[in-house]
């Protein structure tokens, strides 16, 4: 088996990520590379409390999830990573060979405008969106069952 | 009599508030409201298109301006719940509950002789308890 889906979301571990993404995809394990959570017991024991028992969740900062990620790749369960930002997904694009990224979820927030329904941009992460597109696949998608955005259909905010 | 209280002497002041996704909150009080009337019980909260960080903003403001101590919300990995047990760290007085459906909330409202965390203990049971499968070989089949 292998990581299924390298998603960004701001919302981490949600709904929509361990029911409708976990449950299609037959999620064992879930790789959560966030560098305040990595360092706080009591957030990831937050989300361990989110998860059902059969689904294991990893923590880690986007320094050593560059040298984790043979290890997640090679298990032998379906497995999701997910970052809370643009800045870290491209760290894992550049330095771990991440191939496709899947934008989940990016929401309002000061300074950002809206893309799509759950994609709200600063022109900060306009532009590391963009470059981000220049080295890996990168596409929206909040569930399963929704339409995959092209990246330059979601920087148009053409599905609004 | 107050005006909190109703000719049947129910009170209509807020003690809790419903939180999920998409319109769970409103529809779940709306149901409650068309069952007894006792809608007012309950302060629904949207959080669609919003940020973790104001999400636990927006629950926050919601239960300072009520002064509620207790959070219905409508599954254990939703950013709702995730934001609930932020707020709710070392309020000792205050509960949460997870996947709340109709009988939860109908046990609540009408449990006005307990204190909100009590009655939100309760009705949590009670929610669980009143779910039940028929059919296809099991009871009633």
């Amino acid at each position: 088996m292998t990581l299924e889906l390298y998603r960004i979301d701001d919302r981490l571990i949600h709904g929509q990520v361990v029911v409708g993404w976990g449950q299609p995809l037959n999620i064992g394990f879930i790789v959560l590379v966030d560098d305040t959570v990595a360092a706080s017991d009591w957030e990831q024991e937050l989300y361990r409390m989110g998860v059902p028992p059969e689904m294991e969740v990893y923590f880690h900062t986007a320094s050593d999830a560059v040298g984790a990620l043979p290890r997640y790749r090679a298990d032998s369960r379906h497995g999701l990573l997910l970052t809370g930002d643009i800045a870290t997904m491209r760290r894992l694009v550049d330095d771990a060979g991440v191939k496709a990224v899947n934008v989940g979820g990016i929401h309002a927030g000061a300074g950002r405008t809206q893309r799509l329904r759950y994609v709200f941009l600063s022109p900060d992460e306009e532009r590391q969106l963009r470059e981000l597109g220049v080295r890996a696949d990168v596409t929206a998608r909040d569930v399963p069952g929704a339409r995959s955005v092209p990246l330059e259909d979601l920087l148009a905010g053409e599905e609004l | 009599m107050s005006s909190e209280q109703r000719s049947s002497g129910a009170t209509t002041a807020p003690r809790a508030i419903v939180a999920g996704h998409a319109d769970f909150a409103a529809g779940l009080v709306s149901a409650v409201q068309q069952i007894t009337g006792r809608g007012d019980q309950l302060i629904p909260v949207s959080v669609a298109k919003l940020s973790v960080e104001d999400i636990e903003k927006l629950l926050r403001t919601r239960m300072v301006e009520a002064n509620v101590r207790v959070i219905f919300t409508d599954l254990q990995a939703g950013s709702c719940t995730m934001a609930s047990r932020r707020i709710l760290r070392g309020m000792e007085d205050a509960v949460l509950v997870a996947g709340a459906n109709l009988p939860t909330l109908l046990d609540f409202v009408f449990a006005e002789g307990r204190s909100p965390s009590e009655a939100a203990r309760h009705a949590a049971e009670r929610g669980k308890a009143a779910i039940t499968a028929h059919g296809a070989g099991g009871e009633g089949a």
